[in-house]
């Protein structure tokens, strides 16, 4: 741990002159998105700077309860992107499956891979419970958005051929099943897709964080296999809860698709 | 077959009796937005009605389950409905999608089926490349495979050019008559209709007041 090298103020502000230079040469372009960078930068410090603080105390003072409830805030923080990020209206029943779908999906691959795998002592340790918890449920957050914004879709635009299939007799599984698939990939293939990439195109944050801090590369490697396959297990967990249980809300009793507004 | 009495679907349909007749033809006709389709689809219970009572074989069809009545009542929709896969995927899909043994059924009787309705498509074939109206041939071979006691069709002759539409339709009713099946069709195509029904019923006149049946 020591062996890292601080960044002073100055430095710090350092790297904003280039942000600002950058910004200059944007605006010069006539390219008008200025005031996003600008005002993207400046929200990130802010949240960083108050988190930065916030796991300060947290790290310092390690407690079950509060470990938890920074989880819990982390999934519902989760669930309320989820509800914000998708373009159409969510349905009351459907809100709930994603709410649920990604609290398990993510409570039980945080179990296993937390207690089971790595085993770290006490187990609501902060320093590894909490950077873990939102490798996984940003991910499967990603992953919901994905999936829920392709089955909605599929739903609307392909109703006619959703009820050919029920004319011949399918039942509502059998008459989603393309759709469901199309969004378990849709869902799924960024994480794959990071997977098959990893280690040669890019170096994951994870990973350069341990390196960074002065771990040895190799132990670095092992944390971020576990936290790889931590995630794809919770990718896929959460999003097939929510495609399970979701695409059942789009027929009603009488095995018929719901009108939408 | 199938007895309505007191129908409402707001605002559209108001029946007060109208009977479809076991082992015949009938066809439906009238201005499109009249509620042909609206019709045929309280048949398999796809829509629903406000007020009244339909009754199939004698028993309240609200009393049925609706994936169960789907299986006995198959309906060919007004757009042919390909899956990807192969030409012989998408004839048996029916048979699997009503959860129904597809062993017994071999690549000769599939072929046949195929010829019978003039398509000359290798099984393998992918059906994603056959044009609208091989599609739609595709897909009344798939719901005789089915062969159910009951076929509701959708304006089926709209992905067919004048030719075929008599060459599918004579093959199709052939079919009918020999196993005595029951059909109930929608057509914008008075031709069709006199052509091949026993009973044509105009849903116009129908909604207007009381039933206007013409035996033919």
């Amino acid at each position: 741990m020591d062996s890292i090298q601080d960044i002073t103020l100055v430095q710090l502000f350092t790297s904003y002159i280039f942000i600002l230079l950058l910004i200059a040469i944007v605006k010069w372009l006539g390219i008008r998105r200025e005031k996003e960078i600008l005002i993207a930068s400046i929200r990130m410090s802010i949240q960083l700077a108050l988190v930065g603080y916030l796991l300060t105390y947290v790290f310092e003072n390690p407690n079950p309860f509060i470990t938890v409830l920074i989880i819990l805030f982390m999934q519902s923080f989760a669930v309320y992107n989820v509800y914000k990020r998708v373009k159409t209206t969510i349905a009351a029943d459907l809100k709930k499956i994603i709410a649920f779908s990604l609290f398990i999906g993510t409570t039980f691959s945080m179990i296993y891979f937390d207690f089971i795998v790595i085993q770290f002592t006490p187990w609501y340790d902060p320093r590894y419970f909490i950077p873990i918890a939102g490798m996984i449920i940003g991910n499967s957050m990603t992953g919901i958005t994905l999936g829920i914004s392709t089955l909605m879709d599929g739903m609307h635009s392909r109703r006619p051929f959703i009820e050919s299939s029920l004319m011949l007799g399918a039942t509502p599984k059998e008459a989603s099943r393309s759709i469901v698939r199309q969004s378990f990939d849709a869902a799924i293939l960024p994480t794959v897709n990071s997977m098959v990439g990893m280690g040669i195109v890019f170096l994951p944050g994870m990973m350069t964080g341990v390196i960074l801090s002065g771990a040895d590369p190799l132990i670095a490697i092992k944390y971020q296999i576990v936290i790889l396959l931590g995630i794809t297990a919770s990718v896929s967990l959460s999003i097939l809860l929510l495609l399970q249980l979701g695409y059942k809300t789009f027929f009603n009793k009488k095995a018929q698709l719901k009108r939408t507004s | 077959m199938f007895y309505l009495k007191n129908i409402e679907v707001n605002p559209i349909l108001h029946i007060e009796n109208l009977t479809f007749e076991k082992q015949k033809i009938t066809s439906i006709i009238g201005k499109s937005g009249s509620g042909k389709s609206t019709l045929l689809k309280l048949l398999n219970q796809l829509n629903n009605y406000d007020s009244g009572i339909i009754e199939y074989e004698g028993k309240d069809i609200s009393t049925i389950n609706p994936i169960q009545l789907r299986r006995e009542v198959v309906m060919l929709s007004q757009t042919p409905s390909i899956y990807e896969g192969s030409v012989k995927e998408n004839l048996l899909i029916g048979l699997k999608f009503s959860e129904k043994n597809t062993e017994s059924i071999n690549d000769q009787k599939l072929l046949a089926l195929l010829e019978l309705f003039d398509l000359h498509k290798n099984l393998e074939e992918n059906a994603e490349e056959l044009s609208g109206g091989e599609k739609q041939r595709l897909a009344f071979a798939r719901i005789i495979l089915m062969d159910p006691p009951v076929y509701l069709l959708d304006e089926p002759t709209s992905a067919l050019d004048d030719e075929t539409t008599d060459e599918v339709m004579g093959q199709f009713f052939q079919f009918v008559k020999r196993n005595q099946k029951t059909v109930i069709m929608v057509t914008h195509s008075i031709k069709v209709a006199e052509k091949y029904s026993d009973q044509i019923i105009d849903i116009t006149k129908l909604n207007e007041k009381e039933m206007s049946v013409t035996h033919g």
